[in-house]
């Protein structure tokens, strides 16, 4: 059996949406080296406040094979779709839409998740749009570790 | 396919199959048993118990087949702890960057009261023999040391260790799992006094091994039952494996010189060719190294993609990263050269056969060349380091 899935291979192997977009208006990057991962998401978000749309996405990932591919899945799940749907994707929905992952690399998934949250964030802050800091809570390796 | 993974296992050699298979298909007698057929199992124990001890430079009667490398490393573990008790010599010196085998070990001897000093291995991965005399003291009862490192496949100074053990009265073990079969090794003129080794490390079966202790090392048993090898390992004997191993241990030691010509070739032009990539550096003595290994680390990328990119390039390697292990942390051996954690992720070793070739290593090469150049356009890593947002660590 193999370690992946193929649909996790597939999105290793062939990213989507990898790279800088140049104008991105929501920036977020979680993880760091020390951990061995970290993920970096471009967002440019568009339309009225209140009912925005994630126009484009790109991301950039230093980490292992899953994390790539959570990344490039995460990305897939929000293009295109408005900012409220993006904002309620989970780290098990990643997850789910790769198949599945092993037990010791969810928290790959779960930093899928947060960085759009952070890029989402810094969009908010980036626009002075008021919102719940109880929905952003802060990645650290303790969390995307910790839980498993 | 490439395999450069032989410090993981190796492929079979054909000679060593041939040797097993009349005792898996056909004399299948226990060595125990009183009857010729069992008798004959039982001789080829002894002729395969000779050979071993001659490629060991070694008396037979201190050659016990054990279940494998991790298994002689905790009975030679095991043996010497409780021969420095009966004397209350309960402390033990050993390195940072030994197998696991060794070192959880260890910790389990530290829960029993055992102290236990791991010496440094410096930046080139080298044991520093006045270190280790430094380190000796009045209650010592062992000194372990690994002939050759698992990782970056470093050679220690065995012979200079063993003359300080033997001047200073301490017991002195070496888990010689990636050296044997590889480098000459004399226990006599090295003065080893225990000494463990794998099968499978040179194209034996797996699941066998063997520990060597010296004439009045009296061993403690791990596992209990049988009188088989002479009381200290009980269980049938696994006749065919330990044929095979001492077949293939005899076979690769025959060859050893023309294959370390070779193999020295071939891994100095991997490293010539890996050193053009940037901001990357040889992990150990590029000299004092085992013919077999290459092992680097590149900055800005992760070890596990590096290694699944390159299997999709029909390349099989191996990493040193948190990510291949399942383990939170890079490889001890890494940190235990003094690499950063940002650094050791980004880890790879290439462990060679004797099937190598210069064709497979300028493959290899452009590969790695252009697996690092894809995943460092996808770091965000790399794009600090590049930015001059963060410095970069290495050259």
């Amino acid at each position: 059996m193999a370690l992946y899935s193929e649909k996790v291979m597939d999105h290793f192997l062939h990213p989507r949406n990898v790279g800088v977009l140049d104008d991105a208006n929501g920036i977020g990057e979680v993880g760091n080296a020390k951990c061995g991962d970290i993920m970096k998401i471009y967002l440019k978000i568009t339309g009225e406040q209140g009912s925005e749309t994630v126009e484009d996405v790109r991301f950039e990932t230093f980490g292992c094979g899953s994390a790539i591919a959570s990344s490039s899945m995460a990305t897939e799940l929000i293009k295109g779709k408005p900012l409220s749907e993006a904002l309620q994707l989970t780290n098990r929905a990643v997850t789910e839409a790769l198949d599945g992952l092993p037990a010791h690399k969810l928290h790959c998934s779960v930093l899928a998740e947060e960085a759009i949250k952070a890029a989402v964030k810094d969009y908010y802050d980036r626009n002075g749009i008021a919102y719940d800091p109880e929905q952003f809570r802060e990645a650290s390796c303790a969390h995307c570790h910790g839980g498993e | 396919m490439i395999y450069a993974d032989n410090a993981a296992t190796t492929k079979m050699s054909k000679t060593a199959i041939a040797a097993m298979l009349p005792y898996l298909d056909g004399d299948f007698g226990n060595a125990s048993s009183l009857y010729g057929f069992g008798q004959r199992a039982k001789e080829a124990l002894e002729n395969a118990r000779q050979t071993v001890a001659d490629c060991l430079h070694a008396d037979v009667k201190g050659i016990y087949f054990t279940g494998g490398g991790s298994e002689a490393d905790n009975q030679a573990l095991e043996s010497a702890a409780m021969i420095g008790a009966r004397k209350g010599k309960k402390h033990i010196v050993s390195t940072k960057f030994e197998h696991h085998a060794i070192l959880h070990k260890l910790d389990q001897l530290k829960s029993r009261g055992y102290e236990v000093t791991l010496v440094d291995v410096h930046e080139d991965g080298i044991v520093r023999p006045e270190e280790i005399a430094a380190a000796i003291r009045e209650d010592t009862c062992l000194v372990t040391v690994m002939f050759a490192n698992n990782e970056i496949g470093t050679i220690q100074p065995i012979a200079e260790i063993g003359a300080i053990c033997r001047e200073r009265g301490v017991l002195f073990h070496t888990d010689a799992v990636q050296a044997a079969g590889h480098i000459e090794i004399d226990v006599e003129a090295m003065n080893i006094d225990m000494l463990s080794l794998s099968g499978h490390k040179f194209h034996g079966p797996k699941g066998i091994g063997v520990l060597y202790a010296k004439k009045g090392i009296r061993l403690e048993n791990i596992i209990y039952g049988g009188a088989q090898e002479r009381g200290k390992r009980a269980g049938t004997e696994n006749i065919p494996a330990i044929v095979g191993l001492a077949t293939a241990l005899s076979e690769n030691i025959a060859h050893m010189q023309e294959n370390t010509e070779k193999l020295t070739h071939l891994r100095d032009k991997l490293i010539a060719g890996l050193s053009e990539i940037p901001h990357s550096i040889l992990n150990g003595d590029a000299v004092r190294r085992l013919p077999s290994n290459v092992h680097f680390c590149f900055e800005g990328i992760e070890g596990e993609s590096l290694l699944l990119l390159l299997d999709a390039h029909g390349i099989c390697a191996s990493s040193g990263s948190a990510c291949t292990s399942g383990s939170l942390d890079p490889s001890h051996v890494m940190l235990a050269i003094g690499r950063p954690h940002e650094i050791a992720h980004g880890s790879l070793r290439l462990s060679l056969g004797e099937d190598f070739t210069e064709e497979m290593a300028e493959e290899v090469i452009a590969s790695v060349k252009e697996v690092v150049s894809y995943l460092r356009g996808m770091s965000p890593v790399w794009r600090n380091l590049c930015e001059g947002k963060t410095q970069f660590l290495l050259k």
